[in-house]
């Protein structure tokens, strides 16, 4: 188990390479999806305001 | 006959119209993104654990699982960003500009991950983190034209002209993919040659290069996954002031 951390003395190239594609793989997919919720959430309010303005 | 083929049209149409689209996409993604979780799960294994050492490079070359994947990546996603430039120019197709301007993100930081990977790979087998030589230049003035294509499509205000000029922009952009190809054939660089795409035979162990293909793999379903997420808030941005939009938001349950 050791042994593979150490990746044959090259652990401290090896690993911070996966790392740095892990963070980024993972962000590229994160930002879309929570600006979907972001626009979704201003539209609703958008949304709601419109009501609010008509009954009034 | 006629009336089938009509009818395929009238889907494909369809298809391609936002609404179709965004659902679609969101029916989809789930798919996907299971694809691209087992290919990485399978690849990782492969490749960082049953896959032997190199025998001149010993474990360092297991870079390679994530290095080549988005150096190929960093090219494929410029030809989709090229092709719909040239599909929104000529058909004026909303969707096509869409995809280029989804696209244009997820390639700058394939290209940076080439660029990031490759240079920690360079530092233990070259004794530099970055040389001035063809490949790593001609790389690098591929994430400079993803940059360039990003900053014009947000500094022009109206939206369709702004994804005109930039897909002008990306379409004289790609006389850089065959130099970045080519480019350790033509001069003579530092980075090793082609191991995998060599037209007689790949110059891998079978050992190595299914694990290569897996990741591969892996990064084309998270690519795509990437793109459909991102085609979707595109579609949802520009289209906020539209009846379709207003039920889908009117409809969900607060």
């Amino acid at each position: 188990m050791i042994e593979f951390f150490q990746m044959g003395g090259y652990a401290i190239y090896v690993w911070p390479a996966y790392a740095i594609t892990a963070v980024a793989l993972i962000l590229t997919v994160v930002s879309p999806l929570r600006r979907r919720v972001q626009i979704i959430c201003e539209l609703t309010d958008v949304a709601a305001q419109d009501d609010a303005n008509r009954s009034e | 006959m006629s009336n089938n083929s009509a009818n395929w049209l009238t889907r494909f149409h369809r298809l391609g119209s936002p609404p179709s689209f965004y659902h679609l996409a969101g029916m989809l993604m789930p798919w996907v993104a299971f694809v691209c979780v087992a290919l990485f799960a399978a690849g990782l294994y492969w490749g960082l654990v049953l896959a032997p050492a190199d025998y001149q490079q010993g474990e360092s070359y297991r870079i390679i699982y994530i290095h080549v994947p988005s150096a190929w990546m960093s090219m494929l996603v410029y030809a989709v960003l090229a092709a719909s430039s040239a599909i929104s120019l000529i058909w004026r197709m909303k969707l096509a500009e869409a995809l280029a301007r989804a696209s244009a993100p997820i390639g700058a930081t394939y290209t940076f991950l080439a660029l990031a990977t490759g240079s920690l790979w360079g530092k233990p087998m070259w004794g530099t983190w970055w040389v001035w030589d063809a490949r790593l230049t001609s790389e690098l003035i591929l994430l400079f034209l993803y940059f360039g294509y990003m900053a014009l499509v947000v500094a022009i205000e109206d939206k369709r002209t702004a994804s005109r000029a930039g897909a002008v922009l990306a379409l004289v952009g790609v006389v850089n993919l065959p130099i970045i190809h080519f480019s350790v054939e033509w001069w003579n660089t530092l980075h090793q040659g082609p191991t995998v795409t060599k037209f007689d035979q790949p110059s891998i162990a079978l050992s190595m290069l299914i694990p290569l293909l897996l990741m591969a793999g892996a990064f084309k379903f998270h690519y795509l996954y990437a793109m459909l997420a991102r085609v979707r808030v595109e579609i949802l941005d520009s289209e906020r002031r539209t009846a379709w939009v207003n039920t889908l938001v009117t409809q969900r349950p607060s």
